[in-house]
């Protein structure tokens, strides 16, 4: 009897973490993705050792080690990371940000300008670059929280809308700079980039660079706007009842656009950090980069906190960077995508979860008022 | 001007998708759900189609028929996940729909690796014919689609309790409506719609799926929904206004008169178009009340 009960509160433990859930949900992706690599007659350690390459560096086919596929584990995490951020800034208002590609790409395209017309000055033309892009994908998120608040205007339909138009917009402003071709622009000049010699040293020539400071700086920020500044408080009321929240005298409407403007800055960096870190010159977009609907599946993943988003984005970083190692190795590279399609089904399941939990409830409250008639 | 009316038969095919594509959409959030897997739903039902097609269209004439078939038995069966989703758990439905856009890519483009060995399904050696004045049989097929919706929707009691689900679903239910059976109707109805327009236009725009073949045709019905404000004859507007600006940003560089404008000029249009309506129109009511929400029952 004893015993019945231990086990009863360890699954209701389980079933209510939201740790324990994204976890579960994560690890039956993978075992569906390998379940279809073995559907279809490939071997399923071809998938888990492009895996393990990606995250160690070590090629169990051959017995070589090269630190070069962590660098670039590494920096394909640091867009998802903060596109991540950016969904989950939003989400904690109660907001839902589909716009972080949208707003990924505007931040792209102003670093691009400003590193091909910035101030040619070491150490600050990157950093205006950041700011730049900060900036633009803040203002492109604040534009859908202003429409939010004021003419309540669904921020879905906004964001998507949006998407589209800063992709069309960056590649027709793009194409305006002297010198550019179909889909690229002029080499940047050395002082916008943010690869450093030094971390490129420390991992075998990989494309790690300064924004792998970015990303851990704007989780620290996440977390202390959250968790730390009367800001974050009134966001994350505004998030769990907004009609309580308003009552409470918050200023709801500030907070969504507040909300939207920072989520946005966060895309927007990352769209910088791609830009500056892996490219040494503009590109035209010719298609989305994805880094921003992938950062949606990174921030639920990541239970929309800042520890959360960085794990999940190192996860669905190591997916994307792994798609090459897997198909040398004869593995359908879209594995991985399926893997994060279905890890973002799998969670909009875990309402599953609440219903099963409230049938426990109410089977131990009718189990003790029959213990207690007796 | 004569340019344009040279356009008829091209803007027409670029249309038909997108608006089979929206009455879908618009069923089901007439219903009470939010669909925003078009896309995914639309990329499923064109990689069906094509591979149905190029597999058997040397064995029998009505392989296009079949074909398009298949693409809709496709959408209807990936939209069931939406539809469990968010109505038999109550989930997000901005979540599970972001989750089948997302397995969409992922899902076609494995299956035709492991199908045809390469990214992209092998191409077919003839798509859809071309019929009267060279309109593509697909813009009847849209056209009676848009009529039936609109017949179905309000002018049959099935249509009148349908919508209801979508504006007061504890109303509907209290006058004896199973609302959860009502909404699962309408999403399986935009997954095969979906599938239908997927399929439409890899056969009439193209000669195989790729990553790329949609190319957006998904939300810009969404767009077409909203815009349209959730009624049969305002999506068939939209629908028609959005396909003539993608035509134009495709064929404009035939036409002397636009040439100087950038494509991305055309392209933007929809998008832009159905956010300033969708200020202008705020605070009236012209979507479904309870679009979006789950319906829980009441007590127990």
């Amino acid at each position: 009897m004893k015993q019945r009960s231990v086990n009863r509160n360890l699954l209701d433990r389980l079933l209510s973490s939201d740790k324990a859930i994204s976890i579960s949900v994560v690890l039956l992706g993978f075992l569906c993705g390998t379940l279809l690599v073995v559907a279809v007659g490939r071997n399923p350690s071809g998938m888990y050792s492009a895996m393990l390459q990606t995250l160690t560096g070590l090629d169990v086919t051959r017995g070589t080690w090269n630190i070069r596929y962590v660098g670039e584990w590494l920096n394909a995490s640091l867009p998802l990371i903060l596109c991540g951020l950016s969904m989950a800034f939003a989400a904690r208002t109660g907001l839902f940000n589909i716009g972080a590609e949208g707003q990924y790409v505007v931040g792209l395209t102003a670093a691009q300008f400003v590193a091909l017309f910035g101030p040619r000055i070491a150490g600050l033309h990157w950093l205006l670059a950041l700011l730049a892009a900060a900036v633009a994908g803040g203002a492109w998120g604040g534009i859908v929280g202003w429409l939010k608040a004021k003419f309540s205007v669904s921020e879905v339909v906004a964001t998507i809308m949006l998407n589209y138009v800063a992709f069309f917009a960056s590649r027709w402003l793009t194409m305006l700079i002297p010198g550019t071709n179909t889909y690229r622009t002029p080499s940047f000049p050395s002082t916008a980039r943010l690869s450093s010699p030094l971390i490129s040293r420390l991992t075998n020539g990989s494309r790690l660079n300064l924004g792998l400071f970015v990303a851990l700086l704007s989780c620290l920020v996440f977390w202390f706007i959250i968790e730390k500044t009367k800001l974050g408080f009134e966001l994350r009321a505004t998030g769990l009842n907004k009609d309580a929240a308003r009552y409470a005298g918050i200023n709801v409407t500030k907070g969504i656009t507040s909300s939207m403007i920072i989520a946005g800055a966060f895309a927007g960096l990352a769209g910088a950090v791609v830009a500056l870190g892996s490219f040494s010159y503009g590109r035209v977009l010719g298609g989305n980069d994805n880094y921003g609907f992938n950062g949606i599946a990174v921030a639920l993943v990541g239970n929309n906190t800042a520890g959360g988003t960085m794990i999940a984005g190192l996860l669905f970083g190591m997916l994307a960077s792994a798609q090459p190692l897997m198909q040398s190795r004869q593995i359908p590279k879209e594995v991985t995508w399926i893997i994060s399609g279905l890890v973002v089904i799998f969670i909009s399941l875990r309402a599953a979860f609440r219903i099963i939990l409230d049938k426990r409830a109410k089977r131990r409250a009718a189990e003790l008022k029959e213990r207690s008639d007796e | 001007m004569n340019d344009l009316i040279r356009m008829i038969p091209s803007i027409l095919m670029i249309v038909s998708p997108i608006l089979i594509s929206a009455v879908g959409g618009m069923i089901c959030e007439k219903a009470g759900v939010v669909n925003i897997a078009l896309e995914g739903l639309m990329g499923i039902g064109a990689f069906t189609a094509a591979t149905v097609h190029v597999l058997i269209e040397s064995s029998t004439p009505a392989s296009v028929w079949i074909a398009i078939l298949a693409g809709a038995a496709a959408g209807l069966v990936v939209s069931i996940i939406h539809a469990y989703a968010s109505i038999s758990l109550n989930a997000n439905q901005v979540i599970s729909g972001t989750g089948i856009n997302l397995l969409s890519t992922g899902g076609t483009i494995f299956l035709a690796q492991v199908i045809f060995k390469m990214e992209r399904t092998q191409p077919f050696k003839l798509g859809m014919m071309p019929g009267f004045a060279g309109i593509y049989p697909t813009a009847w097929i849209a056209l009676a689609i848009v009529l039936l919706s609109w017949y179905l929707l309000y002018r049959r009691p099935f249509g009148l309790r349908l919508r209801a689900c979508g504006e007061h679903p504890q109303a509907a239910a209290s006058a004896g409506i199973d609302v959860r059976r009502m909404r699962y109707i309408a999403v399986l109805a935009s997954g095969f719609l979906a599938g239908v327009a997927g399929a439409c236009l890899v056969l009439t725009q193209t000669i195989q799926y790729t990553v790329n073949t949609i190319n957006g045709a998904g939300f810009i019905a969404l767009a077409a929904v909203s815009f349209g404000r959730w009624l049969p004859k305002g999506v068939a507007g939209a629908s028609l206004l959005f396909g003539t600006a993608v035509a134009l940003a495709i064929y404009m560089v035939n036409i002397e008169s636009l040439r100087f404008l950038p494509s991305e000029f055309f392209s933007i249009l929809p998008y832009i178009i159905t956010l300033v309506t969708l200020v202008l129109f705020s605070g009236r009511d012209y979507a479904p009340r309870a679009s979006g929400q789950p319906y829980e029952r009441g007590g127990s």
